[in-house]
Formats: C-alpha cells, sequence, structure tokens
C-alpha cells in the first residue's frame, strides 16, 4: 500500500495500472477484472483519481449529477483547477440547472418522433451498401461498412455537404482522445487535425447546412428562442463530435463480434428481427466508449470508501458491462440476453442524447445485413484503432457470402 | 418499501415492492412487469418506459421536467396529461403506495 492523501474507513487498494497505455488499450478486460476485484473503489495512482469499474457504483454514480459533477469537465482534467485544452461542451460538461436548457432542445432533435422521418431513408441506404459489399465479396468491415454508413446517413440527416467528410473522423477521434490524459496519443492527433477543426466550423454554420436536416432544428431552437444562435453552432459540433466515430466503431464491434461468434450470426440471419436487441448486446460486450470521468461536488463515501470534494472519479462502463454481479457469463455475446440497463451510453441526465439515433442506424444496417448474408469470417487479423477513450478499428479484411 | 400498482391495460394488476431511490421503470424490470420496454434504460431518451399516474398519485411525485415532457412526444401511446416517463418517476421512502397503468404499447 503506498500514501494516499485520504483517510476512509475501508481499505482502498491502489493501483498503478495506466488504462491509456497501449497494450490496455488494445485488450483492457484482463484489466478490468483485476480492478474490479480489486475493490469497489481503487485509486489510480498515475492519475491521482479513483477507478470504478464494478457495475452498481457505476450505475450509481451515473445516475446521481449533483454529487457528481460534469461541470468540472468528463475528461481527466479538473476544469476547477486546470485550463481545458477546449472551451467546455454546453451540454456534455454543463450541470443543473443550466443543462437541462440545452439538453432538452437536443433530445428533442434527437428523439424517436423526430428520427421517424428518417427511417426510409437510412433503410434504401443500408441495403445498398449491403449490395455492395456482397458484391465486393471480400471487404475491409471497418472502412467499407462500419465507415461508409454513417458517413453517409448521418451526415446526410444532420444535413452536411458530401464533399470533405472525411475530416469528420480525425476530429471526433481528438475530442474523444481529449478525454484522457493529454498524452502523445491526444498531442499528435491535435496537432494532424488543424485542418479538419476549420472544416468543422464551416460546416456547423447555418449557411452551410441543408434546411431540412438536425442541424438546422438546432437552429430553429435557437429562432424560437430556446438557445441563443452561438449556441445553436456548438451543438451542431456537438453532434458531429458526438455521433460519427461512436457508431462507426460500434459498426466495427458488431461485425467482429459476429464474425467470431457464427452461431450468434445464425440466429440473426434466421431471424433479421433480432437486428435491434442485437445491437444492444453489441455495445454491452464490447463498448465503443470505456471510460470517462465525473468529480465530486462534496465529500462522499462510495461503498465504505471516503472521497474528498473536487476529486476526480473515473467510471469504466466497458468494465460495468462485463461484471459479473450484474450479468450472467459476462463474457459470452448472446443477442437474446436480457440486455436492458447496461451501460454502453452511460446512465441518468448525461446519458447518450444520440442513443436512438445510434440504435436506429445499426438496427437498420445489421438487418440489412442479416437479410442477405449468409455468413461472415475476417481473412485477416483485424487493426485495432488505438483511442483514449474509444475503441474501435482502422481495417477489418473479411469475407461475406450471399443467402 | 414501497407498494408500486402496474394496472394492465386489460385491468390486470401486477403489485411490486420497490425500494426508495428506484424508479418505477425499474422496479417494473426487475420483476418481469410487462408493457415497459425501457430500451434506453433510464436516460429519459426513449419513450418506452411510458405510463399514466393513476390520478390519486399524483401529488405523490414531483411535477414533470422540461426534458421528459420533450420526451413524452415520442410515446407511441395517446400521451394524456397524466403521462409519465416511469424512469423519472423516483420511489421515496414516504410513498406507501404508488398506481400507475400501463399504455397499450410503447413502441
Amino acid at each position: 500500500m503506498v500514501d494516499v492523501a485520504i483517510s476512509s474507513k475501508h481499505t482502498l487498494p491502489v493501483t498503478d495500472l495506466d488504462p491509456y497505455d497501449e497494450a490496455v488499450l488494445a485488450d483492457p478486460y484482463p484489466h478490468y477484472e483485476i480492478l474490479r476485484e480489486q475493490g469497489p473503489v481503487v485509486y489510480l495512482k498515475r492519475y491521482d483519481a479513483y477507478a470504478l469499474a464494478r457495475h452498481d457504483e457505476v450505475r450509481a454514480v451515473l445516475s446521481d449529477s449533483e454529487t457528481y459533477c460534469s461541470g468540472a469537465g468528463v475528461g481527466l482534467a479538473n476544469f476547477y483547477t486546470e485550463e481545458p485544452w477546449r472551451k467546455p461542451s454546453i451540454i456534455l460538461e454543463a450541470d443543473p440547472p443550466f443543462h437541462a436548457r440545452t439538453r432538452k432542445v437536443v433530445a428533442r432533435v434527437l428523439s424517436p418522433a423526430s428520427l421517424a422521418r428518417l427511417r426510409e431513408t437510412f433503410e434504401a441506404e443500408a441495403e445498398a451498401l449491403v449490395d455492395k459489399v456482397l458484391a465486393m465479396g471480400e471487404f475491409d468491415a471497418a472502412r467499407d461498412f462500419g465507415e461508409a454508413y454513417p458517413l453517409k446517413v448521418f451526415a446526410d440527416a444532420v444535413g452536411l455537404p458530401p464533399d470533405g467528410r472525411e475530416n469528420l473522423l480525425p476530429y471526433g477521434d481528438m475530442v474523444f482522445n481529449g478525454f484522457g490524459p493529454i498524452n502523445e496519443r491526444f498531442t499528435t492527433r491535435l496537432a494532424e487535425t488543424k485542418n479538419s477543426i476549420e472544416w468543422i466550423g464551416n460546416v456547423c454554420r447555418r449557411e452551410n447546412l441543408t434546411q431540412d436536416g438536425l442541424g438546422a432544428d438546432l437552429y430553429k431552437a435557437a429562432d424560437a428562442g430556446e438557445i441563443a444562435h452561438e449556441e445553436a453552432e456548438m451543438l451542431v459540433r456537438t453532434l458531429l463530435s458526438a455521433g460519427l466515430d461512436t457508431t462507426v466503431f460500434t459498426l466495427c464491434n458488431a461485425m467482429l463480434s459476429f464474425a467470431r461468434n457464427p452461431e450468434q450470426y445464425a440466429l440473426l440471419s434466421e431471424n433479421p428481427k433480432l437486428a435491434r436487441q442485437s445491437i444492444e448486446e453489441v455495445i454491452r460486450y464490447e463498448p465503443t466508449f470505456h471510460s470517462f470521468y465525473r468529480t465530486t461536488t462534496k465529500p462522499v463515501e462510495i461503498a465504505g470508501v471516503e472521497i474528498g470534494k473536487n476529486q476526480k472519479i473515473c467510471v469504466f462502463i466497458g468494465s460495468a458491462n462485463r461484471d459479473p454481479r450484474r450479468w450472467d457469463n459476462p463474457e459470452r455475446f448472446d443477442i437474446n440476453r436480457k440486455v436492458t440497463g447496461h451501460l454502453g451510453f452511460g446512465t441518468g441526465i448525461h446519458g447518450c442524447a444520440g442513443q436512438m439515433m445510434a440504435r436506429l442506424e445499426g438496427e437498420i444496417l445489421l438487418s440489412a445485413f442479416a437479410c442477405k448474408v449468409k455468413s461472415i469470417s475476417l481473412t485477416g487479423e483485424p487493426k485495432r484503432h488505438l483511442n483514449n477513450t474509444v475503441r474501435g478499428f482502422t481495417s477489418m479484411p473479411a469475407r461475406v457470402v450471399a443467402k | 418499501m414501497t407498494r408500486v400498482i402496474y394496472v394492465q391495460p386489460d385491468g390486470s394488476e401486477n403489485v411490486v415492492k420497490v425500494p426508495a431511490g428506484t424508479s418505477v421503470m425499474q422496479g417494473a424490470m426487475s420483476n418481469d412487469v410487462a408493457g415497459i420496454v425501457a430500451e434506453c434504460g433510464g436516460s429519459a431518451m426513449c419513450a418506452t418506459c411510458h405510463v399514466y399516474l393513476d390520478p390519486s398519485c399524483v401529488d405523490l411525485v414531483p411535477p414533470v421536467a422540461e426534458v421528459e415532457i420533450e420526451m413524452l412526444e415520442s410515446a407511441a401511446s395517446e400521451r394524456k396529461e397524466n403521462s409519465r416517463l416511469s424512469c423519472q418517476l423516483i420511489i421515496t421512502e414516504d410513498i406507501d403506495t404508488l398506481i400507475v397503468h400501463i399504455p397499450v404499447s410503447q413502441v
């Protein structure tokens, strides 16, 4: 046990683990198991933060936004004591009561009622993409499939111009790296993303968006006086940073999970109606988001461990989703599992606002795939994309066989 | 423990003990009460845990929040004055019995 600057009724286990180490990012699950077994709260020595890796504690912290705030940043940096690397988000990094104003508008724009108008177009695009990869036979399940679909349908839905969309993924990658430490992974990405930042800044402006998209809807809320026009612009940017890399990686993770579990793919292929619950299980089993932070607003006690005010709490949702205290056989990918309540989208007032969009894209593409594809297998080792916060792939050589 | 009575559209009832701090949605999910889907798991994002609060219970819980009002627009069944998202109805120790009516459909 090393020195820890807190007193506690219970022993506080300490770990030297670096969650942002390349090897850990490549395969975090064995490390999560150790964290969970060490205790409900473990001190992350390297980063002076408290790690929660079990489901119940993660859920409790995410459900209590008053005690565990987001306004001090949802990354490792504490905005109350450090200069943020970018201006804090007016929704993600806002606390009540200010948070409700922006959240209400974004929740409406991304609500099932609002997204219903997209279904038909999304279905047609999904079918076309599945036909395309079937014609190829051998394809890259990351680039040709996981990336191609959101870059088309989501970007169209927001109302972006068709050219320059290659800037979207590096931009999201930068933002998600920013929730970790200021390490080389982040600084390299930041330096390489200068042009993308400029492109993103331009397309978020009202005159560069279509008039009937989700981006325009945010500006209409500004016209109605619910938010300021500059805030609408910032929220369009939020849609772009939060809405691409995440769904892209989720689709990659779906392809990998099914390729590695052919008996589960057989179930889906027999009954494509399982697509919606399948994508849910993908997000539990192989979540895209793995960890982020909250900050204590007062002295707290978590599972008997006392933690002071203004301390960073790292919630490992990737671990909570594999916690055997919550899930039977958590290491098993099982599309018939009762999966409601997983934490892949977070939960509480900051639960992912785009989750119904993610489900819509995932369900439609997976369903179109299952209707036409008899089998999927990998033809080479997938190349993992390393990011401080999200997990996905840059390349995944695969083969599909038509029904 | 609060007694939560979930009244199904056919009039049948599920009576469940729900601990304080837990939502009416969670009470339904952990007791396999039919008719609550709760796809988003409690973030007020999916409107698939829609219930009608019994008129006798309206004063027992806080009024509907703005975010909830927005999301109720997405409810699959008719929206009424007593419509609520059960994920936003948190049980407190002072509630003895809470009655909610489950709508015909959630998706």
